[in-house]
């Protein structure tokens, strides 16, 4: 009995050994390459900007839904400052006195996703950089200030302004179409089971005034019922050509990722903008929503679409012009479309059918290579003597390739899940083939916990060398879409507004021209802030006055901001040197309220202070 | 002693050759050309100026670097310790001395005309008296505004001298301060003159009896 049992414990003991040494367990973490001790200090010294230098580039990357644009200075990849654009901002005011209000209407979002900078002759010149808003919106920042200068739109018939706002080589338009079609004019409701025949899409092209660089309607043209998604203009050769992908040409409704994902091709709709220019200056199109429609089905010639991989994101014109890129993203490869044959092809009237009228390219007529680039293409990026280079969204990586053989050369794992990438100049004729960003959707703990909202990653990586070698890691606030890098040289910004500049009609430059004055119900304040007093330093109204306040800062001095922070009437008002902003409100509540330098100025910047009395 | 007179009598009564006359209308000539360039330079570093703020002190104004603005800057600093304003208005300096080194300049060329000895000794000595009696005032100057300090002054210091030539801390400045372009040829119109001088005397020597 007693043998018998120490017999089973020993068979037990032996199954368990038996169980533990043939027991695998998968790894506690991915194994990854680790970079060895030399590529880290390699890596090091090409991001390290020593205290007091400079970067080389800048990058201006969307915010996405935070409405704003933030500046990167790379290869540091630090933080320089955030420019809002599309949502208020305290801290430098914007969005509380009475131009930014006024210009940020009564939206207080945004969804911006594609800066484009301006371009001369196909190089960015450093002028201006426009992004878009999906409440179909394009803004225009100044780079001389670094200030948005005008938001244009809501512009009608354009729904969900997602494929925008890409520009053409000399700044002619910066575009726009809708991600979301509906049915026209806006204010119509028609039921979604009527979405393939009375639904809508509509691109349109925003001129660009070459000298102010002010925003005014140039062409909007109806477009079948797809989901206009990126796009990129022309360039050389192809200068007079917009491209722009599409999914959802099955014109499905209800679950769209799968009812969209149905048919193996998409297109790419290549749009000759010099002939809608003529066509809209002829004043040919119908009127919708107040706005000049052209159908192409009445201007032949207009639009053309190329067949193109499954449900494609990005769409990118080489350098030269001469190749134009799908990516499906849900494919494995990308398409390499050549321009000669796409011409020849509608020279030909080479169609395979159409769509609302518009002719579809045969695609067997004018790809030219499918590059098996990874899994889920999203958008590429060129470098110089062509290199192309891929995002991959799913197998999260940068594919490098070359233009011409089509071959895959090199891959960099990205962490993780790339959404767009960025090029030094990648947008221009001249790639410097120097900086590759990848902005990643996904950053899965690779910086220290902050919770469950987490910062995006973006990952600087160095394509000077055959081989891509991943320098950085940065965290970038939610959320870089897209991003444009561009030679720190090109930009020349000013650092405080020269005083001679400055016609505001309220604008004062002494204080003893500070002072209250009232007309009726109307009272206005002309304020001096200049360090360390803000003059007058007290003033009385009455309850129910609609009180205007004029604020100059009279410094010159580079960065003597200076604030005007109300209490009690949310106000907050931010005032460069040699600026004058206005703010207006209705003295609603009565009391004593106190005013004071909201932006760090000087020793005394605690005095900086004073009182409304509102009686 | 009265051979030493006599002397000196006729010395003064010389007339100057071609050499000494070319050399006071040179002295005129470089004179003038420091009136239009500054006379004296003062810049001042802090660790937020790292370009630092320049003030140049011409004979008829004061400019300010970086477009004027410095001086500006300067002011705006300078009231938190009560310091008066720099403002070219208080400077009478700058209403006569372009008016003395023009007529300074004029009695040059009057000599270079008359050739008298007794004239350029003149001008050297009017010029020397000038030279002194302006950097006193400019001495005086900085004097005063370092030592009228307004009472109600949000920082309070204690009464100080900038510095004329050299290099001073003044709190988180470094102040230097220097001779500009337009007092180097004043010394070089005055070394003009004094060769000039040297020259006839020279000369006279050689052939007294002349």
């Amino acid at each position: 009995m007693m043998q018998s049992r120490n017999r089973w414990v020993w068979v037990l003991l032996g199954v368990l050994a038996v169980g533990v040494l043939a027991s695998r367990c998968a790894p506690d973490r991915r194994t990854s390459r680790r970079a060895t001790v030399s590529d880290v200090a390699a890596a090091a010294q090409k991001v390290y900007v020593a205290p007091g230098d400079l970067d080389e580039y800048y990058m201006f990357a969307s915010g996405g839904h935070s409405g704003q644009v933030y500046v990167y200075g790379i290869p540091s990849m630090r933080h320089l400052v955030t420019i809002p654009v599309f949502t208020p901002y305290p801290a430098t005011g914007y969005g509380f006195d009475d131009d930014s209000k006024a210009m940020l209407g009564s939206l207080t979002w945004g969804d911006a996703h594609h800066p484009a900078l301006s371009e001369t002759g196909g190089e960015y010149d450093g002028r201006w950089l426009f992004i878009n808003d999906m409440n179909g919106r394009v803004a225009r920042i100044d780079l001389r200030d670094f200030k948005t200068k005008q938001i244009f739109g809501p512009v009608p018939n354009v729904h969900g302004n997602h494929a925008s706002s890409f520009v053409t080589p000399n700044t002619e338009y910066t575009m726009m179409a809708s991600r979301f079609s509906i049915p026209l004019p806006e204010g119509t409701a028609v039921e979604v089971e009527k979405y393939a025949t009375e639904y809508k899409g509509v691109v349109a092209g925003i001129k660009v005034d070459p000298k102010s660089g002010e925003m005014s309607m140039g062409f909007q043209i109806l477009m079948p019922p797809f989901d206009y998604d990126l796009g990129d203009a022309g360039k050389k050769v192809s200068d007079g050509w917009m491209f722009w992908t599409s999914y959802n040409t099955e014109r499905a409704i209800g679950k769209l990722e799968v009812t969209a994902s149905q048919r193996d091709r998409d297109y790419i709709a290549a749009i000759d903008w010099r002939a809608a220019e003529k066509a809209a200056a002829a004043g040919q199109g119908d009127t919708i929503g107040g706005v000049k429609v052209l159908d192409p089905k009445k201007i032949p010639g207009l639009v053309y679409l190329m067949p193109c991989g499954k449900s494609p994101h990005g769409v990118d014109v080489s350098p030269d012009g001469k190749w134009i890129i799908g990516s499906g993203k849900l494919q494995g490869v990308t398409t390499a479309f050549n321009f000669e044959k796409i011409q020849t092809a509608i020279r030909n009237k080479d169609f395979t059918g159409e769509e609302d009228g518009i002719p579809v390219l045969k695609y067997e007529s004018i790809k030219e290579a499918e590059v098996p680039v990874g899994l889920g293409p999203l958008h590429t990026q060129f470098g110089a003597d062509g290199d192309a280079y891929t995002s991959l969204f799913v197998d999260s990586a940068i594919a490098k390739w070359k233009l011409g053989t089509w071959e895959v050369v090199d891959k960099v794992p990205m962490s993780y899940s790339i959404g767009h990438l960025s090029a030094a100049e990648g947008d221009s004729v001249s790639p410097d083939g120097k900086w590759l960003v990848g902005l990643n959707k996904l950053s899965h703990g690779r910086h220290l916990s902050v919770g469950p909202s987490q910062p995006e990653s973006s990952q600087l990586v160095d394509i000077t060398e055959e081989k891509m070698k991943l320098l950085l890691d940065a965290f970038t606030e939610p959320e870089p879409h897209y991003a444009q890098i561009v030679k720190a040289d090109k930009l020349k910004p000013i650092e405080v507004y020269p005083k001679e500049e400055n016609k505001h009609p309220l604008a004062i430059w002494d204080v003893k021209d500070a002072g209250v004055t009232r007309n009726g119900n109307n009272v206005l304040v002309k304020m001096v802030a200049v360090r360390s007093t803000l003059t007058p330093t007290a003033f009385e109204v009455r309850k129910g006055d609609v009180v205007k306040v004029a604020i100059t800062n009279i410094e010159q001095t580079t960065d003597e901001l200076h604030g005007f922070g109300l209490l009690g009437y949310n106000i907050n008002v931010v005032v460069d040197p040699g600026e004058t902003k206005t703010v207006t409100f209705t003295a609603t509540k009565p009391g004593v309220f106190a005013y004071y330098c909201t932006n760090f100025c000087s020793a005394l910047h605690q005095e900086m202070q004073g009182y409304l009395v509102v009686r | 002693m009265r051979v030493l007179l006599e002397k000196a009598n006729r010395l003064l009564d010389a007339h100057l050759a071609l050499g000494p006359r070319l050399l006071l209308v040179a002295a005129a000539v470089v004179l003038v050309a420091a009136i239009l360039l500054p006379l004296w330079s003062m810049t001042m570093f802090a660790p937020q100026y790292p370009d630092g703020l320049r003030l140049q002190i011409y004979s008829y104004k004061l400019e300010g670097g970086n477009g004027g603005q410095d001086i500006k800057e300067i002011n705006v600093l300078n009231h938190y310790i009560g310091m008066r304003d720099l403002v070219s208005e208080d400077f009478t300096e700058f209403k006569w001395l372009p008016f003395v080194t023009g007529m300074l300049a004029l009695l040059m060329l009057r000599a270079a005309v008359h050739g008298h000895m007794a004239q350029l000794v003149d001008v050297v000595v009017l010029f020397v008296y000038f030279g002194a009696f302006s950097l006193w005032s400019f001495g005086y100057r900085m004097w005063s505004y370092g030592h009228n300090l307004a009472p109600t002054a949000s920082v309070r210091v204690d009464p100080f001298m900038p510095p004329m030539f050299g290099s001073k801390q003044l709190a988180n400045f470094e102040v230097y301060s220097y001779p500009a372009a337009g007092s180097y040829l004043i010394g070089g119109a005055m070394l003009i003159l004094v060769a000039a001088a040297f020259i006839g005397w020279r000369q006279w020597k050689r052939a007294p009896l002349e």
